[in-house]
């Protein structure tokens, strides 16, 4: 049994066909509610998620960037149903997600997590071979094919069958026991990795070595990747294309280059001053932003960052800024596929920076 | 020269095992010289306790008038006579029988069913827990010796309601211990990851989370021997338990204690049988705690 050639498959093939995306996220809403006073329920809630929608292509990396408390990994637990959105819906190609045709128990076959943790998120009494076997065992794989694919898969990470089959995590380093987590994920053989804050816990060597076994991986089996991270540089290494999330909310979306050469969100261009540079006349002086996310409880009406922002005007506390490409007329170079939710860009929206109405432009 | 390496097929994959959890705690319990001294004066009480009959010198029920209270050491007599002249070291080692099933049994049961509810309430959370949780407190919120003082009055005298209201009173504390370990467990990412491959909760209650939570649960419930073996002399020194002339320890203290000034050393022996059981039980559940307890 060969777990590898029968997994690989183009990353455009699948029902929708190759323009179909992988996974569409439409209107996606968590709020947390916060406990109530005694007797009666508090109307306070933690917007921890607040209208997200996106699509994440076949094939590609698409990496989720943005501060601690952003909403990244409520996403990542939304994505699996590991809590239950608000509000929203998740199309998996072109199918809905709980619907008839797409029960939850074989959308989660087809996507898997990685999770920050590795050592919590491996059952300490279970050996890693078993720990890889308990996927495919739930979904009615024999108990003997189940083991045979575990360990397949273990080579597949670089870590000898052999060897390590029979260890407990306890025995294993940060990185194996990592490469044990992408194997377990791996083995119910899904079309979507979701990998949140998957290296952010490991030494930079290894860190760099899991990388590439997840590159190698997602050409060998044809995967898409959601790669949340709050490390931007190794977002940017890995991103086909990059999300920047802010207080529950998308910011910008956008290819990966693109977005870091040239952000439209005052955010964005915020976080990209932020990142180390290796060249010490570049170091950064000036902090980019300063103070503290608001509190998701009572997040700022309007644009959300418009309590921190550098261009802020009236109407940002007043307008909900919606995702928009930037007009050509100022960034010749713009994509259409590269979008912010700033007031900047929108035509007509009364921020005095933005581009004048579409009626008083022609 | 060319030197000639051996060149050998590899052999076919030797699969490691490692050890394996209780192993390595069974190997760390074995060198912690308090629990394996405990563990061998349980395991010498209850061989003595199932081998009663043959190990005992005399009929501990047959009395003699006319030598009663001997001292410890009278010849015959080891360990002296209680106050109808019956052998004392032959109604100790009968008496281990009834203390054993007192401090054993109420635990056992208690486990059971204290870890299936407790279990249940933490993996079910919400609406579930909150019903399990608060009908326990109703329980907590009396003293246990009371609790169980009260049930066994009220349910009239005699072992099997002692051992009933034992177990009672054991139920709420496991209940606890469980739930809280459970809700532990439940929120770690190995649970997670098993709802994310899709498996139902049984399967995860099964595979993940029993070999997780039942450990601590059962280190807790041997703690808890000592406490029922107690509280069942309490019982049985109050008439509530078991009855004359069963030589039960609890119930020896009660009929001696009359005797504590013509003999004290004779009258004190049922309490340090005592005694010596509940540290037994206590040192051994602590030393299992910390062989089980892997910070790792």
């Amino acid at each position: 049994m060969n777990g590898g050639s029968q997994a690989a498959t183009d990353p455009g093939s699948g029902r929708g066909g190759p323009a179909q995306p992988l996974l569409t996220v439409r209107g996606l809403v968590r709020h947390f509610a916060l406990p109530g006073k005694l007797l009666g329920r508090s109307k306070a809630a933690v917007h921890a998620v607040d209208g997200v929608d996106f699509d994440v292509l076949k094939g590609e990396t698409l990496g989720i960037v943005g501060e601690s408390g952003c909403g990244k990994s409520t996403t990542a637990r939304l994505l699996m149903h590991l809590i239950n959105p608000s509000a929203g819906e998740l199309i998996f190609d072109g199918e809905k997600v709980g619907s008839r045709e797409l029960p939850l128990r074989e959308y989660r076959r087809q996507v898997q997590m990685v999770f920050q943790d590795s050592y919590a998120s491996l059952n300490p009494r279970l050996t890693i071979e078993a720990s890889i076997a308990f996927g495919p065992s739930v979904h009615g794989v024999p108990r003997r094919q189940a083991v045979e694919r575990a360990r397949d898969l273990l080579a597949r990470v670089g870590l000898d069958p052999a060897r390590f089959a029979g260890r407990y995590p306890h025995e294993l380093s940060g990185g194996q026991r990592q490469r044990v987590n992408i194997a377990r994920a791996l083995a119910l053989r899904p079309r979507l990795l979701i990998l949140d804050e998957a290296v952010s816990a490991l030494d930079k060597s290894v860190e760099a070595q899991v990388l590439n076994l997840l590159a190698d991986l997602k050409q060998e089996f044809g995967l898409t990747y959601l790669f949340i991270s709050h490390d931007l540089n190794v977002v940017r290494f890995v991103s086909d294309r990059v999300m920047v999330m802010y207080l529950g909310r998308v910011a910008e979306i956008g290819p990966s280059e693109a977005l870091f050469s040239a952000a439209l969100h005052p955010y964005t261009a915020a976080l990209t001053r932020s990142m180390p540079s290796m060249d010490p006349d570049a170091r950064t002086e000036a902090p980019p932003i300063a103070g503290d996310p608001p509190n998701p409880i009572d997040p700022p009406p309007g644009c959300r960052f418009h309590t921190r922002c550098a261009f802020v005007a009236d109407a940002c506390a007043r307008r909900t800024p919606v995702l928009t490409p930037a007009p050509a007329a100022v960034l010749p170079s713009a994509r259409p596929d590269h979008r912010a939710a700033c007031l900047m860009l929108e035509p007509g929206s009364g921020h005095p920076r933005a581009p004048a109405a579409p009626a008083a432009a022609e | 020269m060319v030197m000639q390496l051996p060149l050998t097929r590899p052999a076919a994959p030797v699969f490691e095992r490692s050890e394996g959890y209780w192993s390595s705690v069974f190997r760390r319990l074995r060198r912690d010289r308090v629990a394996v001294a405990a563990l061998a004066v349980i395991l010498a009480i209850v061989a003595v306790a199932l081998l009663a009959d043959y190990v005992a010198p005399a009929d501990p029920y047959r009395g003699a008038t006319l030598r009663r209270l001997r001292p410890i050491g009278t010849a015959g007599f080891p360990l002296g006579t209680d106050e109808l002249g019956r052998d004392m070291l032959s109604r100790l080692i009968h008496g281990a029988r009834w203390s054993l099933l007192m401090g054993v049994t109420p635990v056992l049961v208690a486990f059971v069913l204290g870890s299936a509810a407790g279990i249940l309430a933490g993996f079910a959370g919400g609406r579930i827990n909150t019903v399990i949780m608060r009908s326990v407190d109703v329980l907590y919120a009396f003293p246990s010796v009371l609790l169980a003082v009260a049930l066994s009055g009220a349910l009239g005298a005699g072992l099997g309601n002692a051992l009933l209201s034992l177990t009672i009173v054991f139920v709420p504390p496991i209940v606890r211990v469980a739930e809280a370990v459970t809700t532990q467990v439940r929120g770690r990412d190995y649970v997670e990851a098993a709802r994310a491959s899709g498996a139902g909760a049984f399967t995860i209650v099964r595979v993940h989370v029993l070999g997780n939570v039942l450990g601590p649960i059962f280190v807790y419930a041997t703690g808890l021997v000592s406490v029922s073996m107690i509280l069942a002399s309490g019982l049985s020194f109050l008439g509530l338990g078991v009855r004359p002339p069963e030589p039960e320890w609890g119930l020896m203290l009660n009929t001696l204690r009359t005797a504590i000034y013509v003999n004290p050393w004779v009258a004190a022996l049922p309490g340090v049988m005592i005694f010596v059981t509940s540290i037994a039980f206590n040192l051994f559940s602590d030393g299992l705690r910390s062989a089980m307890d892997v910070k790792r």
